[in-house]
């Protein structure tokens, strides 16, 4: 029934919140290694669409399986579901009470069951691997913006994640630190992690998607690859979103000049 | 007979065990006061609908209840329905039923006031609802309440006196007896006072230590959005 070259199914999702209807049919599939890249202006159900696939917002309608699982809420099963899909958001969401190191040891304590010892080596390992071990005994409120998010992407890689979702990583971070997360990422895309990444940055689209889906008014209205919606796109909508972004930073000229 | 004798001889031996059934109220009561608050505050803010209401109905019957008629009821009305108590144990139960009420409305606020991101990320890393109430909002939470509650603690041994009404011969009581006794009432009431003030600075001191402890870099509400 679900092709099993696929981590990631996710059928015609509808979400409405109130009146609003956010999402009205979303459908795609993700290839293990695959980075899919979501854009498009504000308000148009990317967001939504990302918390729809770990559930932490339940969609109306429409499904989602995990390798060939589907996702259901059903007797607490929806954790273990999560455990295998990494979130990051746009305010990083780190526990303020705890410092970076415990960040990112405490869902592998109580959620893994691990020992003491041998959730630190790993959360040791993982901050190493997104550059923030020297900032491991540091609060929140002490880190920087993109250290805190590098910290939330450790804490999130920590649970040995099938999918990474990143919504908005850089949004709220200046240029100057957007490199720095934005580097990770490529990193982890690199090291063939299956990433679904809503986005705002063009650049980090065109060089790191396999498949950029362009989202207007709850529905895909385009997708292809950075080559085909940068250069090709079919829809006069999709032009006039990039070509405004393009204004706005630069940054797709930039890249691929 | 003179004051300093009068204070050495017979006063200070009786405050002495009085003071000691104070401690023992006020050590019994604080743990299962702020458990007591704790769990109402949580069945009110992330219980479903009915439990919700009976922590809310409990804590305005408790709220609403004179602590002193509450005591009266525990010790002298439950009998008739056949549960009775000691002295000392119906006093500690009145403490943590009204001492739980009030701190509920602390930590209820501060529960109120962690951010939601923060039960979100706990969730997306796969804990249930109750894990990331108990490792990721309650610890924030306690942190942010502890210093209404640690009022409450405060109040808890000015009103440990009213144990004396139902017969637990406590720190007040143990002085009023040995000041009838003696016709001393202004020495016995100031040693009291001394006395509970001795105690109220003790806790207070050991309330700011404990949140020096706890605090952590951001708590302020000067902390950034995260």
């Amino acid at each position: 029934m679900i092709d099993s070259k696929y981590v990631l199914v996710v059928e015609d999702i509808h979400k409405s919140f109130g009146e609003t209807e956010v999402l009205r049919g979303v459908s795609f599939q993700v290839a293990r290694g695959e980075t899919l890249v979501f854009i498009g202006p504000s308000g148009t159900g990317k967001s939504t669409l990302l918390r729809c696939v770990n559930q932490l917002t339940v969609p109306d309608r429409g499904k989602v399986w995990l390798n060939g699982e589907e996702v259901v809420h059903s007797h607490g099963k929806i954790n273990l579901y999560r455990q295998k899909m990494g979130m990051v958001f746009q305010n990083f969401y780190l526990f303020d009470h705890l410092t970076a190191l415990g960040n990112v040891e405490i869902s592998l304590i109580k959620v893994k069951k691990m020992n003491k010892k041998e959730a630190k080596e790993k959360a040791m390992h993982e901050l190493e691997r997104v550059g923030m071990l020297q900032k491991a005994n540091l609060y929140p409120a002490e880190l920087s913006g993109g250290q805190a998010q590098r910290v939330s992407i450790a804490r999130a890689l920590a649970m040995d994640p099938e999918v990474m979702l990143f919504d908005e990583p850089t949004s709220a971070l200046d240029p100057e630190l957007t490199g720095e997360v934005l580097d990770v990422m490529k990193n982890l895309a690199r090291a063939g992690m299956t990433m679904l990444v809503v986005t705002h940055e063009m650049g980090f689209a065109s060089s790191v998607a396999n498949q950029i889906l362009f989202m207007e008014d709850g529905v895909i209205l385009e997708r292809g690859t950075p080559e085909k919606i940068f250069y090709r796109p079919e829809f006069e909508r999709t032009q006039k979103f990039l070509s405004k972004m393009n204004e706005l930073y630069g940054d797709l000229g930039q890249k691929n000049g | 007979m003179d004051s300093i004798v009068f204070i050495q001889e017979h006063l200070l031996p009786a405050l002495l065990e009085g003071t000691s059934v104070t401690i023992k109220l006020i050590l019994l009561s604080v743990p299962f006061g702020l458990l007591t608050g704790i769990i109402i505050a949580v069945g009110r803010v992330y219980g479903n609908k009915p439990i919700s209401i009976i922590c809310r109905l409990y804590v305005l019957f408790f709220k609403g209840c004179p602590l002193l008629l509450l005591l009266f009821m525990i010790y002298f009305g439950l009998p008739s329905l056949g549960i009775s108590f000691s002295p000392m144990t119906a006093s500690v139960l009145g403490f943590v039923l009204c001492n739980g009420a009030y701190s509920s409305e602390y930590i209820r606020g501060a529960i109120q006031s962690v951010k939601i991101g923060q039960i979100t990320a706990a969730e997306a890393l796969g804990m249930t609802r109750l894990q990331g109430v108990m490792y990721i909002i309650l610890p924030q939470a306690f942190r942010r309440a502890l210093p209404g509650v640690g009022n409450e603690i405060i109040y808890l041994i000015k009103y440990s006196s009213l144990a004396y009404m139902i017969t637990c011969i406590e720190l007040t009581g143990a002085g009023k007896i040995v000041a009838a006794r003696f016709f001393r009432f202004t020495e016995t009431f100031i040693v009291i006072g001394i006395i509970y003030l001795l105690l109220v600075t003790i806790t207070t001191k050991l309330l700011s230590y404990a949140e020096r402890k706890l605090y952590y870099p951001g708590m302020g509400p000067a902390s950034f959005e995260g």
